[in-house]
């Protein structure tokens, strides 16, 4: 038993929180926020020759064979920054599924182009009615002669605008009709009938919708061998929740810190804001539920690896309790700044927002607590 | 990174179990799992601790000069964890983990060599004198007053919220021994014999109808300046430094997880009716759960920065907030889940020895007492207030 981190792990979050503070600054950020792309591929050449989108690919295909835990030491660092780059749909979510799933023909394809930053990839599973049941697909892709012809909506592609591939999860046709299996699909983004629809995403960076019309994809275009992805996608997605809760703790961080120092600055009835018991209060149970989301996000990244439940648990643990730490943490911060907080004019607000974004991404505490609840029943009866 | 234990201390984990299957009595247990306060009788308490000693583990935060057994941290965890999921008896803290670490400290040769075989034993039991009346959370505005008299002090004044004094032979008290500047000063440590011509205990009765803390009066109580542990008025330094052990010595989860585990039990039981089937009950349950998690996570990182040798800091004052509030969620949740039940007062004690049949079965006897005594948890120890006061202090600064 030891949480202490190891000298490589030093070391990457040195070299994170060093890149964060000197290159993403409140004036980059504000850059992002109207840029047409909402990140700069001049960063991402540099997340590509620090190592970063390699961390944690297998070694056989151009990766450095990294773990859960040294995404999240990545992640709160980008947190701090509120970096805006497509590092979780590209590494966590869509190569991870590649690396999971695929053919080695496939992974071999896809693998090192990810490692040095010429492939972004996003996953296209989430559709409108399933909200956030992850075994519920309508999109349907039907086998024919030649390959595949998919068709159905999605919604929620965390960076499906810059990809160069999007992974999209479809009901397996075959010629007897629906199989009862999910596939994943590797669809170009120049595919005929692919319609993206992008939009500025809350709290920074891009997503988008996308509709499938009778989308002609090749044989080869299904990843693996065509067994359920179910169980893939949770896991891919356990996995980003885990990384997601280690950047909502950086952002976390940050707005502590800044509603610290506001408060020891800010006088009012003739002595600082933190003069106040009732704001001293406040700020220490900010500060312990930093910290208690900092625990979860670590157990969640301890135990990516786990076996199926007692990983969803974690994970959906994490997911649930972080963001109620974020919400909680988020909105103090805004009160704790007075009318400032509600502009445009800090940066409050735009940490805040991501934070919301993190709670509402694959489902809120609610949503999660149910997961948790759900799972330990089926633990028992397992 | 690893959260999992290696193959030297898996053959610790299965030492613990082994003496914990050899030395726990079905009686112990019992009486445990129906003691609704927050230590074990002394007949049950000692027990355990004369198995504890007998076995080297009587001390494990002790020097091993004084008989402590040198566990790592990681070791520490496992016993505290599988003597949870044991449900082993509560041994009051008083004496090992309260005045012992003190006379380690700041004790002189022959106090050390009195009292420290005594604590380990279980010959002696211990209460502590520290809060008054007028002094709780403001605890070094205290008033019992100490006048040398010769080679003794006369003790005057009281003491109040005093855990066990009616089954204590000893206690160690603060009080006053002169009036410095400040406050602090001028307090002195001293070890009280309570057989003591002068000394009157009134019990006092909590609100889940335990007698467990009393007041205590001193009239005219002599006390050898022999019994002043360290420097006279230095008191306060070696005060704090056992609150700090009072708040950083738990590790809690593990017995967090085996009181929620109890109420799941019964939730999911036909005595409630099948509260979990309820959807409100069911999240609760797995809210409070993650709470546990978390606490158990920040636990152990704490352990694993002491192993490497660095300072936790106020992070206690983090673990003792968060374990105060996840057990007073854990005790409303058994409220709520045991419905109409909780309607039921039992007024007889202990609840191991009732000679009726109860109203209630006997899986829920504990569940309102817990939860109306368990209001304390917030309040001993320092506040949640005062804990909310140092965390903003010591860990930002303000």
């Amino acid at each position: 038993m030891d949480l202490n981190l190891s000298d490589e792990q030093k070391l990457l979050r040195e070299s994170a929180e060093r890149f964060v503070a000197e290159s993403y600054d409140a004036e980059h950020r504000r850059k992002m926020a109207n840029d047409p792309l909402g990140f700069s591929p001049a960063v991402w050449k540099q997340f590509a020759e620090l190592g970063w989108l390699a961390l944690p690919l297998p070694e056989e295909f151009g990766g450095l064979g990294g773990g859960a835990v040294d995404i999240g030491i990545l992640m709160e660092a980008f947190g701090r920054g509120l970096v805006s780059e497509p590092y979780v749909a590209t590494v966590v979510l869509g190569a991870a599924l590649i690396a999971r799933c695929g053919t080695s023909e496939q992974k071999q394809a896809s693998l090192p182009k990810v490692a040095d930053g010429s492939l972004k990839l996003a996953l296209a599973h989430s559709e409108r009615a399933a909200r956030f049941d992850l075994a519920k697909v309508t999109t349907s892709a039907n086998k024919t002669g030649q390959g595949w012809r998919l068709s159905g909506s999605k919604i929620a592609v965390l960076d499906g605008h810059a990809a160069d591939e999007i992974i999209v999860s479809a009901h397996i046709h075959d010629h007897r009709g629906p199989s009862g299996r999910i596939g994943l699909f590797l669809v170009q983004a120049t595919t005929s009938g692919l319609v993206i629809s992008e939009y500025p995403r809350l709290g920074g960076g891009r997503a988008c919708n996308i509709e499938l019309f009778d989308a002609h994809l090749p044989e080869d275009a299904l990843l693996g061998d065509g067994s359920d992805a179910v169980p893939a996608i949770e896991w891919a997605i356990d996995r980003a929740m885990a990384a997601l809760g280690a950047e909502a703790v950086g952002i976390m961080q940050t707005l502590l810190d800044t509603t610290l120092d506001y408060t020891k600055i800010r006088k009012q009835f003739g002595r600082p804001l933190s003069a106040n018991q009732v704001i001293r209060h406040r700020l220490a149970d900010m500060a312990m539920q930093v910290d208690e989301a900092r625990s979860m996000a670590l157990r969640a990244a301890l135990k990516a690896d786990s076996a199926p439940i007692e990983r969803a648990r974690a994970a959906s643990g994490a997911k649930a309790k972080i963001g109620k730490c974020a919400r909680f943490v988020g909105e103090q911060s805004i009160q704790l700044h007075g009318g400032m907080g509600v502009t445009e004019e800090l940066e409050v607000g735009a940490y805040f927002k991501r934070l919301v974004a993190f709670d509402t991404l694959f489902g809120g505490s609610a949503h999660h607590y149910a997961r948790h609840a759900e799972l330990s029943r089926r633990a028992i009866s397992a | 990174m690893d959260l999992s234990f290696n193959a030297e201390e898996r053959a610790f984990q299965s030492e613990v179990r082994g003496f914990i299957a050899k030395n726990l009595t079905e009686e112990m247990k019992r009486a445990t799992a129906l003691t609704p306060s927050v230590f074990s009788d002394p007949d049950i308490g000692m027990a355990w601790q004369r198995a504890l000693h007998a076995q080297g583990w009587g001390a494990p935060g002790w020097p091993v000069e004084y008989g402590g057994p040198d566990w790592t941290p990681a070791q520490r965890w496992i016993f505290e964890t599988e003597c949870a999921r044991a449900g082993v008896p509560n041994v009051n803290v008083m004496g090992v983990k309260m005045v012992g670490p003190v006379i380690i400290g700041f004790g002189s040769p022959e106090q050390k060599n009195f009292y420290l075989p005594r604590i380990l034993s279980g010959e002696d039991y211990w209460c502590q004198g520290y809060s008054e009346p007028g002094s709780g959370s403001d605890l070094s505005s205290l008033k019992t007053r100490a006048v040398r008299d010769g080679d003794d002090y006369i003790i005057n004044g009281t003491k109040i919220w005093t855990t066990h004094a009616h089954h204590a032979n000893r206690m160690f008290a603060l009080v006053r021994t002169s009036d410095g500047a400040r406050q602090q000063d001028g307090i002195s440590f001293v070890l009280i014999d309570m057989k003591t011509p002068g000394i009157t205990i009134r019990p006092i009765l909590t609100i889940g109808g335990d007698h467990e803390v009393n007041q205590v009066f001193f009239d005219d109580v002599r006390v050898p300046v022999a019994n002043r542990v360290g420097e006279e008025g230095k008191g306060w330094t070696y005060g704090k430094y056992l609150l700090e052990f009072e708040r950083g010595a738990g590790i809690a989860s593990a017995k967090l997880r085996e009181g929620l585990k109890a109420i799941a039990d019964l939730a999911e039981s036909d005595l409630t009716g099948r509260a979990i089937d309820s959807p409100d009950i069911a999240t609760r349950i797995a809210e409070v759960e993650v709470d546990i998690d978390a606490l158990e996570m920040t636990e152990l990182r704490v352990l694993s920065a002491l192993q490497t040798g660095q300072n936790p800091g106020a992070v206690s004052s983090i673990l003792k907030l968060r374990n105060s509030e996840i057990r007073q969620a854990v005790t409303r949740l058994g409220a709520d889940v045991i419905g109409h039940d909780a309607l039921a007062v039992e007024p007889m004690r202990p609840l191991y020895r009732l000679n009726h049949e109860p109203a209630t079965p006997e899986e829920m006897l504990t569940v309102m007492p817990e939860y109306l005594n368990g209001r304390a948890y917030t309040i001993f120890g320092g506040t949640s207030e005062i804990q909310r006061d140092i965390i903003a202090k010591m860990m930002l600064g303000i």
